[in-house]
């Protein structure tokens, strides 16, 4: 039997009454309320940590960057030895073969009992060789190790949506985790990287109750992506004001107004960086002058310009976007009206002159 | 003296007016409405996307946007329950109040029809035929470029509306799986907007086609979406 997160976190020095700090903490900015706190704890001390398998794909390691930063020293502690992280290729001493012997070992120990924690994704064009992992595609070892896992982590945009790599024409055919594996419960955590708390928080909920967090239709832990950055964002009143930045250096940049009008995808991204921030609570984009980019949203690398508000869109071209279209459209449509009315008036003033000239002509013969 | 020369005129002409009614009263007073709520729809609709210049003064004194965001909620609402009444009215009402909802497609004179308006409307026809109701071709365009269309854009509209009234409220319930299906939160606004510009741009045609029909179509079309009679003029 492996050590309980108890234990381990004793044996590192750390007193009782920090643990249960931690675990009114962890309660508290899971929005689970104090009567949580003791189950946290409990659950703490009695559990066997569970071990986690965490494999990199086509990625850019963002996400271990940003998991290891995790601002929080106890979460950070706590986390990474609540997980029993028996396998991370980029953070582990061991090498070669010695290293991949683990992923069999858990595997085998663990059947069904370990987390696959996966950081980027499969490329599956040319049989997926654009990622080889100890010698095979990567999707190989993706798919073998997800066979008896109990559920995986999709970190980040790259395992979630694909990411840049997938941006078109997406030439080694980067596809998400969720695409290629399927059966087995999957939480997307999308950003780009996701915010450090955020995933320390996902594993902490996931180890202390052995349940997946609550997910909304895409698969994102609803408590950190359950609304936009819009919805919390700090400039907010400035927004419903009607008071923005028109320029990246006029007045209302100055004031810190609203950067919707400069193409911030706040309004159209769910995360949580406006509520937690980033690097311990000390800034975030918006907080810096510059609009969200919507890295945790799908394909944000295909929609359009992060600098416009109304953006393009794909199938219509480079530089078109609905107003764009919307006004040719109905410029189009107006000038074809104004021609048919004209044409209209004509042939109908020379019906009627016809019709008169007939009418005389019957007169006269009357 | 004049007013009974008048009469007399009017009754010699009269007597080749025939009339019909076609739309009942709650089809009338909805086409209105809706006209109205796309008008505001539209509109604010359009600063919301590309809002006016920056308000003066304080946050706390100005609430520009916000007005403008309710004002399209409110629209909206009343959009949405105007079509639900209008589809109501489309079952227990007359003949007419089903055009737009249902095309006789598999009816070969309906088509015929349909290319014989084309026709007209391309000045390859001397004389129009009178309808009762819509026109194949009016029907035609009323069903894609208003039924369908509309019930497009109160899917995304409250799909959108969902985003800030939050997860679990009835409209993320009814119409937020509309965001992730067709590619997020701001495909759907891409898409909502070009539904509107697609909406206007049939209202410029439905307006002109309605003026043009009542002058040249020798029966009335605009009065009779106010009295309800469609008047045929010989």
């Amino acid at each position: 039997m492996t050590e309980t997160f108890y234990e381990v976190l004793r044996r590192q020095g750390i007193t009782r009454r920090s643990f249960l700090k931690f675990c009114s903490l962890t309660a508290t900015s899971l929005g689970l309320g104090s009567a949580a706190a003791p189950r946290i704890a409990h659950a703490l001390e009695t559990k066997a940590r569970t071990p986690v398998i965490w494999l990199h794909g086509l990625e850019c390691t963002c996400c271990s960057e940003s998991f290891i930063r995790s601002a929080h020293p106890l979460t950070k502690d706590v986390v990474l030895s609540m997980l029993s992280l028996d396998y991370d290729d980029t953070l582990m001493a061991a090498a070669g073969h010695q290293a991949e012997a683990i992923i069999e070992e858990v595997k085998k120990k663990y059947k069904g009992n370990y987390i696959v924690a996966v950081e980027g994704n499969p490329p599956l064009n040319e049989d997926g060789m654009f990622c080889i992992h100890g010698g095979r595609p990567f999707v190989e070892v993706l798919k073998e190790t997800c066979a008896d896992a109990k559920a995986i982590i999709s970190w980040g945009a790259c395992a979630s949506y694909g990411c840049v790599q997938a941006a078109k024409p997406n030439p080694t055919r980067a596809t998400p985790v969720h695409k290629v594996i399927s059966g087995k419960p999957i939480i997307n955590v999308p950003g780009c990287p996701p915010i450090a708390e955020v995933m320390t928080g996902v594993v902490t909920y996931m180890l202390t109750f052995d349940r997946i967090p609550e997910l909304d239709r895409q698969g994102r832990p609803k408590m950190f992506y359950g609304q936009r950055i819009h919805d919390k964002c700090y400039r907010r009143g400035h927004f419903d004001a009607g008071q923005f930045a028109e320029a990246w250096d006029d007045e209302g940049a100055r004031k810190g107004y609203c950067l919707y009008k400069m193409g911030c995808k706040g309004p159209t991204t769910y995360n949580a960086c406006s509520s937690m921030r980033w690097n311990g609570g000390v800034s975030w984009p918006v907080q810096s002058g510059h609009g969200c980019i919507g890295c945790s949203e799908e394909g944000f690398w295909d929609k359009g310009s992060f600098y416009d508000r109304v953006t393009s869109i794909t199938p219509f071209g480079a530089e078109a976007n609905a107003d764009s279209i919307g006004k040719a459209a109905a410029g189009t449509v107006g000038a074809a009206i104004a021609a048919h009315a004209a044409v209209t008036a004509l042939a109908r003033a020379r019906q009627k002159a016809g019709e008169s000239a007939s009418t005389s002509e019957e007169q006269k013969g009357e | 003296m004049l007013s009974q020369q008048d009469m007399l005129e009017a009754e010699r002409h009269g007597k080749q007016v025939r009339s019909i009614y076609v739309y009942e009263a709650p089809v009338r007073l909805w086409h209105w409405i809706n006209a109205l709520c796309m008008v505001v729809l539209a509109v604010t609709g359009y600063f919301i996307g590309q809002p006016l210049p920056t308000v003066p003064g304080e946050a706390a004194e100005n609430f520009l946007m916000g007005y403008i965001r309710f004002a399209h909620f409110a629209a909206a609402y009343i959009f949405a329950i105007g079509l639900l009444g209008r589809i109501y009215w489309a079952i227990v009402g007359n003949h007419h109040a089903k055009q737009i909802f249902k095309l006789p497609i598999t009816n070969p004179q309906w088509w015929s029809e349909v290319f014989f308006e084309l026709r007209w409307y391309m000045f390859l026809e001397k004389t129009p035929k009178k309808y009762v109701g819509h026109n194949p071709m009016a029907q035609l365009m009323m069903f894609f470029f208003f039924t369908v269309l509309a019930v497009g854009m109160v899917f995304t509209g409250f799909a959108l509306y969902s985003e800030g009234a939050g997860l679990g409220t009835w409209s993320d319930s009814l119409f937020g799986w509309v965001i992730p299906m067709l590619g997020g939160s701001l495909q759907v606004h891409n898409l909502h907007r070009l539904g509107m510009w697609i909406m206007m741009t049939f209202v410029l045609v439905h307006v002109y086609a309605a003026i043009r029909e009542d002058i040249m179509s020798r029966q009335s079309l605009i009065s009779t979406m106010i009295s309800g009679w469609r008047m045929f003029k010989d």
